[in-house]
């Protein structure tokens, strides 16, 4: 340990933003590392130095630890800052740099290693008599094996990747029957994301909470804990609602589980920020889980209810100095949530989306933190996470902040992605979350496919709409013309001119006009409904309008000609006036045309030409964002021809099967 | 700075009066317009099934949304169909004006071929060389939707046909002033009509719909005997790829709406005129929406026109001209949107120091190029032993030689009367004003019927007297009667709109954003260059 005055941070987006705020204000030279596809990012704005380190794939950019020792040296950093993900949880990165004279702002290897092993981690807390779930983590791994040791601990059992995370490689299994096939799934998916198939067999702890507990330990042998995070709003293993304090914790229990934590990182000698991951039954029984050896994604909560820099704690202590803080020193005052806002589209079975952000303005006020590391312009590429930014806030008491995070979400203009906030919305809306009785059963029970699936826009938004989209076509028209007024807008001498829309929406087509009336409101009708709109005010993104006297702030976007998008109340609609392009363009629902829908890999083709397939037909899975995507027949008919081949990587658009329509082959 | 204080009070029985008879004259103009749109609108069925749009959903959809548009000559052919005023249809088949397309000021026709398949009226013709006229003096892109049956053999006028070739005569000089031309054949034009998209410059075809020949399937069949269908013979496809005389094939209506959009906005055409230097200017105090309770519909009853001035200007701001000489030429200098004008108007009949005034205005107004706007209310020159005296013949003269000579743009709006001389005075039809506008109220000829039965009166009864016969009252009460028919028949604005005597009648409460527009829209002309040709783009 030693002193230095340079961090690079081996990382992008936000979590390197946010290190080098931190390490900015605290005097520190900041470099960036990017890829050929971040070279504007903020990340690399926010640095005072940056170095480009390759091409835009992972493995040649932020995961080549080789590249980004050498960007290390070229920049004379003392020390590097891995954020989370890519090399934070390397044992073998965190050694080279070691080796190579540069602090690693982290754990040990030694503590990666082990903790980066599920089966040798959970024996090691077993020993260190820290409660675990019943379960198996041998090294014989012969399905005669495992399906004895599945019997002993008892269905439903989880089969886990023991070098896994992220939910990578986790198959629920409720019975005996369907675990052989689980363990074949789960292996190769294990194989394919780390390079390892070894599994290990725990008891499902039925609609548990997932509470983790921050701890700190510093070289003098200082250990603490921060308190604790609830994490229980996942799906699919994926966190998307984080909070501090736990709605259920009492001292008592903190005071258990907390402990517990820091004896964890005790006993295998823990440095620097790392968390513990329990899982909380009803009856107050909690079991490790699993230790992640990095800063989280959801370390803000905690440090808005600790008041503590999780960041500058962790320079602190990599630079060998004491922690300066003992547990009594630790206090944790109001509540924290964050929401993890993605560009995904929650109706499309959360499929990641990729595009330009054309607007971006996260919404000020108290209590509000949003960690981002994105810019208006900037694409939302294929080749990263798709978060766009955590949104976190703060208040005195949980509805407080519950409140505030709502608003904030509501409040803040983001156009040019399919996001999930209109979800996150209706997260923390839910009764159930309110009340603080959110398990990890919540997503899954309360957010099926028919809640999930797009919603029609009403005729108020649709009036809305319209006229949003009359009066930006007319103001595009107004900047064009050589010579007009404002008070010339919106009149005819022969009479108001009726405007039309055809928006479709599903199999609807609702057909909207337009028409001023003297006093400057307008008169629409959505089919044979008529509503009077008036516009109150309207700058670049944000429109007040009021429909039949009611008042409505929304957002709002003309990314195209003949197309609006609005966000009301935080959920975003798309308008497309049909009638502003040739009917041959339109693109027919339910094409036989199939495309690739985001950029990635084909891990397998089920059908082959000639093939006959319906609606729904399984055509191949494509992996991408570390997901796996069915790609669905739209339509039924004859395979007609297979572009698409199993291990090939994609582009989002490309052509990978013609299905002959069964109705065109009549 | 001179804001005017309005004497008018809003409260008024007066003014409650005079609104309601004016938004009565209003909603009779709506009436009529109506009248036409109502009967297009029955076709609509058949254009839904033929997967068109009907004419006024063409015309808006060429339009930019919200973007303002003039109509113009929205009353052509109204009595000229037939005198019964209740049945008459007018319109003249056409929708016609001036508005925007891509940001591109432009005149725009469209065939109302839900009205007789699109038959040309006895004024149709007329109608769409009058606003040929204004494209071209206003250097505007004419863009026709064409749709039409073409001449209505059983109304056959050999007048028609004549004049008929100077539609195609202003397509020429427009596209040899360096004014492109656009049509978009939504349908059939046969026979003469072909040469509108033939001496075009850019044409659009509707597959499956628009046509052109000389002769269609019938008349070719009759002639020759050779057996056709109308798409080969004069189907869009067919001229896209056989002829060339269609330049962009469209699928349907509205797509072709869409190409004519995209290649106008495509000329770059807002890129090749100035723009004008900004002025922020205030709207008036008094209200426009109050004209039309402040102007008694009868010419008969005086008020002051700077009332209704009040209610055009910018801040209701105005500077007298002359004020206590001849006084009852009213000539106020003032702002509308921001730019200045001249701006005339009558308290009274003219006198000779009010022609002279006005005389002098109009110099003054050209010297400093300001345009004139006339605000016609004008019985005529003051007549009289006095007012010969004193020269009114020469005054009234030198006012109508200015008028007829100014160089800068004239828009006139007839308000209230335009009689005998003083319209002439006033810039009326035969003075070329560049606008000419007429409210729903407003009587215009040689004089008034009443006048013109008294005078005739007086001429029977100094004729009985220089005779020594005895007055035949009831034959002279007969006459009177008849006199005042005869004229008043022919004054009102609707009746001479319907014969393109003025370019539409409008409500009175626009008339700001008429003259407003009218103003921009000679500006725009005026600071435009062209780049003319000797003789038109050929089609070659």
């Amino acid at each position: 340990m030693r002193k230095f005055n340079s961090i690079l941070v081996a990382n992008r987006g936000e979590i390197a933003v946010r290190v080098m705020k931190t390490a900015g204000s605290l005097g520190y030279r900041t470099i960036a590392v990017y890829s050929e596809a971040d070279a504007g990012a903020l990340h690399v704005r926010t640095a005072d130095e940056a170095v480009l380190i390759g091409p835009a794939p992972v493995q040649q950019s932020y995961l080549d630890g080789t590249k980004i020792l050498a960007a290390a040296k070229e920049a004379g950093a003392e020390a590097i800052h891995p954020g989370y993900g890519f090399l934070s949880e390397n044992a073998e990165f965190a050694r080279a740099c070691e080796d190579a004279g540069i602090v690693f702002i982290g754990p040990t290897a030694e503590a990666i290693d082990l903790m980066g092993n599920k089966a040798a981690a959970k024996r090691r807390m077993i020993a260190a008599e820290v409660p675990c779930v019943p379960g198996y983590e041998d090294a014989d791994q012969s399905d005669d094996v495992l399906t004895e040791a599945a019997k002993d601990i008892g269905f439903p059992i989880m089969v886990k990747a023991a070098a896994g995370g992220g939910g990578r490689g986790m198959r629920l299994v409720h019975k005996e029957a369907q675990l052989s096939a689980a363990l074949n799934s789960a292996r190769s998916e294990a194989l394919n994301a780390f390079g390892s198939d070894e599994l290990i067999l725990e008891r499902a702890i039925v609609e548990p909470r997932h509470v983790e507990v921050q701890v700190f330990a510093d070289t003098h042998g200082n250990v603490i804990h921060l308190g604790e995070r609830d994490c229980s709003v996942q799906r699919r293993h994926q966190k998307v609602v984080e909070e501090a304090p736990c709605p259920v914790m009492t001292p008592e229990l903190r005071e258990k589980m907390g402990m517990a934590a820091v004896e964890a990182a005790r006993s295998i000698n823990y440095r620097g920020a790392g968390t513990v991951e329990f899982l909380l039954d009803a009856s107050g029984d909690f079991y490790f889980l699993e230790m992640n050896t990095r800063l989280q994604v959801e370390h803000p909560v905690t440090e808005l209810v600790t008041g503590l820099d999780l960041v500058s704690l962790q320079i602190q202590v990599a630079e060998g100095m004491p922690l300066g803080l003992d547990q009594s020193d630790i206090v944790l005052a109001g509540h924290a949530i964050e929401v993890r806002l993605y560009a995904e589209d929650t109706t499309q079975d959360f499929l990641p989306c990729t595009g330009r952000i054309e607007a971006w303005e996260p919404a000020a006020g108290d209590g509000i933190r949003f960690d981002s590391g994105i810019d208006a312009g900037q694409e939302i590429s294929p080749f990263y996470d798709p978060m766009i930014a955590k949104v976190i806030a703060y208040g005195e008491s949980r509805e407080a902040a519950r409140h505030r995070l709502i608003e904030a979400l509501k409040g803040t203009v983001i156009f040019g992605l399919t996001t999930n906030r209109g979800f996150l919305i209706d997260i923390l809306a839910e009764e159930k979350f309110a009340k603080g009785d959110a398990t990890t059963a919540f997503i899954g029970e309360l957010f099926d496919a028919a809640r999930l699936a797009a919603k029609s826009p009403d005729t108020a938004e649709m009036a809305m709409a319209a006229v949003l989209l009359y009066q930006v076509e007319r103001d595009q028209a107004k900047a064009t013309a050589v010579f007009t007024s404002d008070q010339l807008m919106d009149w005819s001498s022969g009479g108001a001119l009726l405007t039309r829309y055809m928006f479709a929406s599903g199999n609807a087509e609702n057909d909207v006009t337009v028409s001023p009336l003297r006093g400057g409101s307008y008169e629409v009708m959505v089919d044979a409904t008529t509503l009077k709109v008036e516009v109150m005010g309207r700058s670049e993104n944000r429109a007040q309008l009021t429909v039949d006297g009611k008042r409505k702030r929304l957002h709002y976007n003309t990314p195209s000609a003949g197309v609006v998008e609005l966000t009301d109340d935080g959920r975003t609609l798309r308008f497309v006036n049909s009638l502003a392009f040739p009917k041959s363009a339109a693109v027919a629902a339910g094409s036989g045309h199939v495309t690739a829908p985001m950029h990635g890999t084909l891990l397998e083709v089920f059908v082959k030409a000639g093939d006959t397939v319906k609606v729904g037909t399984r055509l191949a899975v494509l992996e991408a964002m570390k997901m796996q995507h069915d790609i669905l027949a739209e339509v039924a008919g004859v395979v007609e021809e297979v572009v698409a081949s199993a291990a090939n990587q994609v582009s989002v658009g490309d052509l990978l099967f013609e299905i002959e329509t069964a109705e065109a082959a009549e | 700075m001179a804001t005017f204080t309005s004497k008018i009070a809003t409260s008024s029985e007066s003014y409650a009066a005079n609104r309601q008879d004016m938004l009565a004259l209003v909603d009779q103009l709506h009436g009529l317009k109506d009248r036409a749109k109502q009967l297009s609108e029955r076709r609509r069925d058949r254009f839904d099934e033929r997967g068109q749009l009907t004419p006024r959903e063409r015309l808006v959809r060429l339009l930019d949304p919200g973007m303002p548009f003039l109509e113009l000559f929205g009353l052509a052919n109204y009595c000229v169909d037939t005198t019964d005023r209740e049945k008459s249809i007018p319109g003249a088949s056409s929708l016609t004006g001036i508005g925007f397309i891509n940001g591109v000021r432009c005149m725009i026709c469209a065939s109302d071929s839900g009205i007789n398949a699109g038959a040309m009226t006895q004024k149709t013709g007329e109608k769409i060389r009058r606003i040929q006229d204004i494209a071209l003096e206003k250097k505007l892109p004419f863009v026709h939707l064409v749709e039409s049956a073409g001449a209505n053999l059983l109304k056959y006028q050999v007048e028609s046909w004549a004049h008929g070739g100077g539609t195609f005569q202003r397509l020429a000089k427009l596209s040899a002033a360096g004014i492109p031309t656009f049509v978009v054949l939504h349908g059939p034009s046969t026979a003469g009509g072909a040469y509108m998209p033939g001496m075009s410059d850019y044409v659009i075809g509707i597959k499956g719909r628009g046509r052109a020949s000389l002769g269609g399937a019938a008349l070719v069949r009759a002639a020759t005997g050779e057996i056709s269908d109308d798409e080969e013979l004069a189907g869009s496809e067919m001229h896209a790829t056989t002829t060339g005389l269609v330049e962009y094939l469209a699928e349907d209506d509205a797509h072709g709406l869409l190409i004519a959009r995209d290649i106008i906005g495509r000329l770059g055409w807002n890129d090749k005129c100035p723009r004008p230097a900004i002025k922020s200017f205030k709207e008036p105090m008094y209200n426009p929406e109050e004209i039309a309770g402040a102007v008694p519909v009868d010419y008969r009853k005086p008020y002051d026109v700077r009332e209704v001035v009040a209610r055009l200007v910018d801040g209701s701001d105005f500077e007298d001209f002359k004020p206590r000489y001849g006084s009852t030429l009213v000539c106020l200098q003032a702002e509308i949107y921001g730019q200045a004008c001249g701006i005339v108007g009558n308290n009274g009949p003219i006198d000779p120091d009010g022609a002279a005034k006005g005389g002098q205005f109009f110099q003054l107004c050209d010297q400093a190029d300001i345009p004139l706007i006339f605000l016609n209310n004008i019985t005529g020159y003051m007549v009289g032993k006095e007012y010969e005296h004193k020269g009114m013949i020469k005054h009234g003269s030198k006012m109508i030689q200015a008028v007829s000579n100014v160089r800068v743009p004239k828009i006139t709006l007839y308000i209230g009367a335009s009689f005998g001389a003083g319209n002439y005075g006033m810039a009326g039809l035969a003075y070329e004003p560049d606008f000419l506008f007429a409210w729903p109220n407003a009587k215009t000829g040689v004089m008034g019927g009443e006048q013109a039965a008294l005078t005739m009166d007086q001429v029977a009864r100094s004729g009985a007297e220089r005779k020594g016969v005895p007055v035949d009252e009831d034959a002279l009460a007969a006459q009177k009667k008849r006199l005042i028919d005869h004229f008043d028949g022919q004054a009102d604005a609707f009746y001479t709109s319907g014969r393109l005597l003025d370019q539409g009648v409008i409500d009175p409460r626009d008339s700001r954003k008429v003259i407003g527009f009218a103003l921009q829209t000679c500006w725009e002309a005026r600071h435009r260059t062209l780049q003319p040709n000797s003789f038109g783009v050929g089609r070659f």
